[in-house]
């Protein structure tokens, strides 16, 4: 605890040196970026060991606050979170201080470090917090700073927009968690998790009012659709190291915080479990069509988030409605599948963040038709991006595949179960698993393309240059851990086992363990596919000797220009056109046709929507706002009707408690 | 033993390029040509490994990789589907899934090669061959679940040994379902009429060739025997599944598994003789069908 302790010291010494140093922007930048990347380490040392066998570990600081108390605890789930924080934390703090360079001199950045350290130590305090008043500030610290680093470039219209997106949707979901906490509370008695743990054998009241508010705050920051509008806003928005960090990390709090609210609710039926798989499946495939339609680079990433968020929450739907139906090896491979996934997408997601921030850095866009051909531009940073790509679209062998796998046995093995009703539900998800795994093809090699391959799309494109190791080593971290966890997955996964039996899934140890032959597809096999293509590569050079370099075969026509490539827009049109995807989920269109013999002037334009912006909380805060705006009339400034307001209040709380006190 | 795994390999090697002559040979005479030799393709292959290549400057080593990585993926995709009733080279629990994801990997590969020339033509067909695929795959999924449930194994070896012909007596109707909607999948993820012609020569209405338009020599090489690769891991499922004669020697099974590979190649060949392509828009309409019917395939089976 005393090491877990150092490091959150050492990441407040890399925040406090945002104010201290202000006037020193650039010192400040390398201070807080170099101190959030030896916490980070420091920070890993210390969790590992509770995901190694290590007995959990609790401590209590002193807090004047009253109602909570600062009582910290590490158990194998809060260290699981806290080890994705801190490996993704170390690349892309490193990032950071290459990252935002060009910004000393131009803004100042003390505000900016001082968030940013604030945010790594409020989600590691939201996931060591053994107490729901210290949880709750931990979340509110956590929702303000990142606040402060999306709207770090505020001049921009698109970011303040997002930013205050992000607050109101923040709020909102955890006003849902401050009832949750309350309600808990009462029946608990207290605040200490130790407490809510002790309801889960008394039940307590309504647990299905408890898990309904959970699942709606948590989900809020996990971005379940159609609760995610806030996340396609706020991530493009941020600098791209914190948006690795706020899609791979901070998301998943809402994942951890509904696991930990899975421990202090009774044992939940069949029909919770199915809900939220139910949800997660319709998140995952919802958002990964939106990607379809995105022009821009980091939007598009940030809706696949939301599917992989998704996919999580299908493995932790199944692993409810398992247990409460008595499969324990559906549960462990559920739990499993969803708990390796939380990792992995940390990898991957941190990965193509950072490596679209490179390309963003490089092209000076984020709009995928103004890159292209950087990949030839930006080697090293091109390569370990389609890494990243390459694990997000699940592909063998790398680790986006590696706890896909878990899940597609997870609802093959419900198949395999008697009775028709489950089976059929398992044997659905798997093909729509399945259609979500091919639609992220489709997105994946869309952004592929368009971004990184081919000719550039625009002049600054054209002249991209690679900017040195600063830039890509951190990349190379992530994608090794990528090519690493897919390759041999059963070393994370030993690390999974106490989490998933701390989580529910009691046969986790027998089912993910090293000598189950369910957890993972032959390793021999997978090293058989990458051997094979390296030796066909490498033969290839052996026969082809004889080459020659030309121009792209243009079909006769000899002047190809980067204008006449295939657009992000026109690779997805075919699908999003088909008539199979919902009107809903389609990019609306703007066409005007070329008419008549002398056609003047024709334009086409798509515009991405999110129809649960568009249809469902545009129209509810529209007429909110519309009844709300009656009640200005009572906010006139005026500061002695402010007086006025303030003394009504107390006089009628002191009538409440003068009426309390005689029903007493 | 491994003498007969030897042979095994070797018909997984070296048989798929006559099976598309097969399939070519059958178009020529329904056309009244007399068509190229079976062996063409062996013949083309031989002479394009000897050829150099020619690389467009636009070009990375994305390109260069493509068609390695492809035909890697497809190979180790037939390690795990048993040839003529014997159980694959590898087997293991949900096997199947991998197999799938191997063959998209394949096609990540090729689309990206493709994109990387940045020419429009080859980004379209890139852009189909996703598209189609990703309406193909649910149906594929489903075939499997539902062989897999029907002989209660999760494996491929599993669902195409012993287990099969149980399994036909019981639940037949589902097993023919997904057989049709496994043979519409295998046209469509092979390219064939009436998704894509494979001897089309307008590149507008191309969806696999004109992905490849730019490889030559080795590359275009190794393409071609990876679709051939791929033709015959789709035919030999669908045989396997459909026409399992129940023999038991090692021989006799060997060589009833090659004649009705033979025969389904007729089969591809008749059904591009005498079907018209569809056009693009109405590809993904049959594709939908074909996942309607492995549902009620599924619904059959559970019921």
């Amino acid at each position: 605890m005393n090491l877990y302790l150092a490091a959150l010291g050492l990441l407040l010494l890399g925040a406090l040196a945002g104010p201290v140093l202000s006037r020193r922007p650039a010192l400040a930048l390398s201070v807080g970026s170099w101190l959030a990347v030896a916490g980070s380490v420091v920070g890993l040392g210390a969790v590992l060991p509770f995901l190694l066998g290590a007995a959990p570990v609790e401590s209590t600081l002193p807090w004047s606050e009253p109602l909570g108390a600062f009582h910290l605890r590490l158990d194998p789930l809060s260290a699981f979170f806290e080890v994705a924080l801190f490996a993704v934390a170390v690349p892309a703090s490193a990032f950071g201080a290459w990252y935002m360079k060009p910004q000393v001199g131009r803004r100042p950045l003390g505000g900016f470090v001082l968030a940013y350290g604030l945010l790594l130590v409020a989600i590691s305090l939201v996931l060591s917090a053994a107490d729901g008043v210290l949880f709750l500030v931990a979340w509110e610290v956590m929702t303000i700073a990142s606040f402060v680093l999306v709207t770090f470039d505020d001049e921009r219209l698109q970011v303040r927009r997002a930013g205050f997106v992000f607050l109101v949707a923040s709020h909102v979901g955890t006003a849902f968690l401050v009832a949750l906490f309350l309600l808990l509370g009462r029946n608990a008695g207290g605040f200490d998790f130790v407490r809510f743990e002790a309801l889960r054998g008394v039940g307590g009241a309504a647990p299905g009012l408890l898990f309904a508010l959970g699942l709606v705050g948590f989900g809020t920051k996990a971005g379940l659709v159609p609760l995610h509008v806030w996340l396609p806003e706020a991530h493009p928005a941020a600098p791209s190291h914190v948006s690795a960090l706020l899609s791979a990390v901070m998301i998943k709090t809402g994942v951890y915080g509904l696991l930990r609210l899975l421990g202090f609710l009774p044992v939940l039926g069949a029909g919770h479990g199915l809900l939220l798989a139910v949800i997660g499946l319709g998140s995952a495939f919802v958002a990964i069509t939106l990607t379809l339609g995105q022009e821009d680079l980091k939007k598009a990433l940030a809706y696949s988030s939301v599917e992989n968020v998704g996919l999580i929450l299908l493995g932790l739907g199944l692993a409810v409605a398992a247990n409460a139906s008595g499969h324990p090896v559906v549960a462990a491979l559920g739990m499993g599948g969803a708990l390796f996934h939380v990792w992995n997408h940390a990898l991957m997601k941190g990965l193509a963040f950072l490596g679209a921030g490179s390309l963003v850095h490089a092209a000076h866009s984020q709009d995928l038709e103004r890159m292209g051909g950087l990949l030839a531009r930006l080697p090293a940073t091109g390569a370990f991006f389609l890494v990243g790509l390459a694990s997000l679209a699940a592909l063998p062998p790398l680790n986006g595949f590696a706890s896909e796998w878990l899940l597609y046995l997870g609802l093959l093995s419900v198949g395999g179960a008697a009775g028709s009703a489950g089976p059929l539900l398992g044997y659905l998800a798997v093909a729509v698993l399945a259609l979500v795994g091919a639609i992220a093809a489709i997105s994946f090699t869309r952004i592929a393309g368009v971004a990184l391959l081919g000719a550039p799309r625009s002049r600054e494109a054209a002249g991209a240059r690679e900017s040195g190791p600063a830039s890509y080593l951190p990349l190379a971290l992530l994608a090794a851990g990528c090519a690493l966890f897919g390759l041999f997955p059963s070393l994370p996964l030993r690390l999974v086992v106490p989490v998933a039996v701390q989580a529910g899934a009691i046969d986790a140890a027998r089912v993910l363990g090293p000598a189950s032959s369910l957890a993972s597809p032959p390793r021999a096999l997978l090293l058989v596919l990458v051997l094979l293509s390296v030796g066909i590569y490498l033969l290839r050079r052996r026969l082809g000797e004889r080459a020659a370099t030309s121009e792209t075969w243009g079909c006769g026509f000899t002047a190809p220009a980067p204008r006449m490539e295939y657009t992000a827009s026109s690779y997805s049109q075919l699908v999003l056109g088909s008539g199979l995807v919902p009107r809903a989920l389609r990019p609306r269109v703007h066409l005007q046709a070329p008419r008549g013999l002398f056609p003047q002037k024709a334009s086409f334009r798509t515009d991405a929507q999110d129809p649960a912006r568009t249809r469902l909380f545009d129209p509810v805060f529209r007429v909110l706002g519309d009844r709300m705006s009656r009640l200005r009339r009572f906010q006139a400034g005026r500061l002695n009707l402010q007086l006025l307001y303030t003394l009504l209040t107390l006089v009628a709380l002191l009538v409440m408690l003068a009426i309390r006190g005689r029903a007493a | 033993m491994i003498l007969r795994a030897l042979l095994q390999i070797g018909v997984l090697l070296l048989l798929p390029p006559l099976l598309l002559g097969v399939v070519n040979r059958v178009k020529a005479i329904a056309a009244g040509r007399k068509g190229p030799p079976l062996l063409q393709l062996y013949f083309d292959l031989a002479k394009l490994l000897r050829k150099g290549a020619v690389y467009s400057r636009t070009t990375t080593w994305v390109f260069r990789a493509g068609p390695a990585v492809g035909l890697a993926a497809i190979a180790t995709a037939g390690t795990m589907l048993p040839v003529a009733g014997q159980p694959a080279i590898v087997s293991f629990s949900g096997d199947f899934v991998l197999f799938a994801y191997l063959l998209a990997l394949a096609r990540f590969a090729t689309a990206l090669a493709a994109l990387d020339t940045g020419s429009s033509f080859e980004g379209m067909g890139a852009a189909r061959e996703v598209s189609f695929a990703s309406m193909a795959e649910p149906t594929l999924f489903l075939v499997l679940v539902v062989m897999a449930r029907a002989t209660g194994s999760l494996s491929l070896s599993g669902m195409l040994g012993p287990a099969l012909a149980p399994a036909w007596r019981a639940a037949a109707p589902a097993l023919l379902l997904s057989a049709i909607a496994l043979f519409v999948v295998a046209l469509a993820e092979n390219s064939r009429i009436p998704v894509d012609d494979p001897n089309t020569h307008l590149e507008l209405t191309m969806i696999h060739e004109v992905m490849i338009l730019d490889h030559s020599g080795p590359d275009l090489a190794f393409i071609l025997y990876g679709a051939s690769l791929k033709f015959f891991l789709f035919g030999a499922l669908l045989v396997r599944l459909v026409a399992d004669v129940g023999a038991t020697g090692f021989w006799s099974a060997e060589g009833a598994f090659v004649l009705e590979l033979l025969a389904f190649s007729v089969l591809v060949g008749v059904v591009e003789s005498f079907m018209a392509r569809l056009r693009l828009t109405r590809v993904p309409q049959m594709l939908v069908g074909a996942s309607i019917l492995s549902v009620f395939a599924l619904v059959l089976l559970l019921r």
